[in-house]
């Protein structure tokens, strides 16, 4: 497991062909403000980088390293405190070298409809060019 | 105290890294903000918790995206005159070379500051500051209340 999606105590809650689904546990480590208990766009933004990644690896017709070239969050509403965040990503296309994808993050009680962010980014993949 | 309160306070003693210390997520990260050679830079300090790809091993993209946001909402605060929370409306950023396990600073510059949102440029890097490791943008809104 990836150290600092442990750290954050990410759940992997379903993978489908080319799709994730994470969740991220509300915790008072992850707050950005103290007065309001909202959570820092920091872990929204580890958990949608993760989430993506997730996506691609369900695209891949054999996995191959990947690396993160941009990712771009919308703030769409904030966060309500108290809540877990789910994402949900999927890797909509797929070349020889690059994986493009989207996601959103939301709340259970408002649903994938109503989301807090939405992500879009694209992925280096690994050559496989020099496999033994 | 309120945290309007407290960050006014840091900003009348001169010392930025009381901000970082205020929000909860920063002191969890390992990010602080400091004032070095004249220019506000925010640090985050190396810990195994912040690698997302062992084998590399590298830094995950969420820990340094979580540097370059938080070195952006500090220099506001720190620009601004009065206390306004920053918001983020959008950031984007670009991963340009993997994060080594060590420590990794960043800069935020305005590129533009308007009455409701502010631009800003971000880098990150580590032993070498002309070698960039994350570059991002995004767009702040600095509204006095924090109506959205």
């Amino acid at each position: 497991m990836v150290p600092h999606n442990r750290a954050l105590g990410l759940e992997m809650v379903a993978l489908e062909d080319g799709e994730a689904r994470m969740r991220l546990p509300y915790s008072l480590d992850l707050v950005g403000n103290p007065e309001t208990g909202v959570l820092h766009g920091g872990p929204i933004s580890s958990l949608m980088d993760a989430c993506c990644g997730a996506s691609v690896f369900m695209k891949l017709p054999s996995p191959v390293p990947i690396a993160t070239l941009d990712l771009r969050i919308d703030y769409l509403r904030p966060a309500t405190a108290q809540q877990d965040v789910l994402a949900h990503a999927f890797c909509f296309r797929l070349t020889r070298n690059v994986a493009f994808v989207r996601g959103v993050a939301y709340h259970a009680e408002s649903g994938e409809e109503d989301p807090i962010a939405a992500a879009a980014g694209a992925f280096m993949l690994a050559t496989q060019a020099r496999k033994p | 105290m309120t945290l309007v309160e407290l960050i006014a306070e840091a900003k009348a003693c001169g010392e930025p890294e009381r901000l970082s210390r205020l929000i909860p997520y920063c002191r969890w990260m390992g990010i602080s903000v400091k004032y070095v050679a004249g220019e506000l830079l925010g640090l985050l300090g190396y810990s195994d918790m912040l690698i997302g790809n062992a084998a590399l091993p590298a830094l995950h993209g969420g820990s340094l995206g979580a540097l370059l946001e938080s070195t952006a909402h500090f220099q506001l605060l720190w620009d601004a005159e009065t206390v306004v929370l920053p918001k983020t409306i959008d950031i984007t950023v670009d991963y340009l070379r993997s994060g080594r396990p060590v420590d990794s600073w960043a800069k935020a510059i305005l590129t533009r500051q308007g009455r409701r949102v502010a631009n800003v440029r971000m880098e990150a890097w580590q032993e070498d500051r002309e070698r960039p490791i994350a570059i991002a943008h995004g767009h702040f809104l600095i509204l006095p209340e924090a109506a959205p």
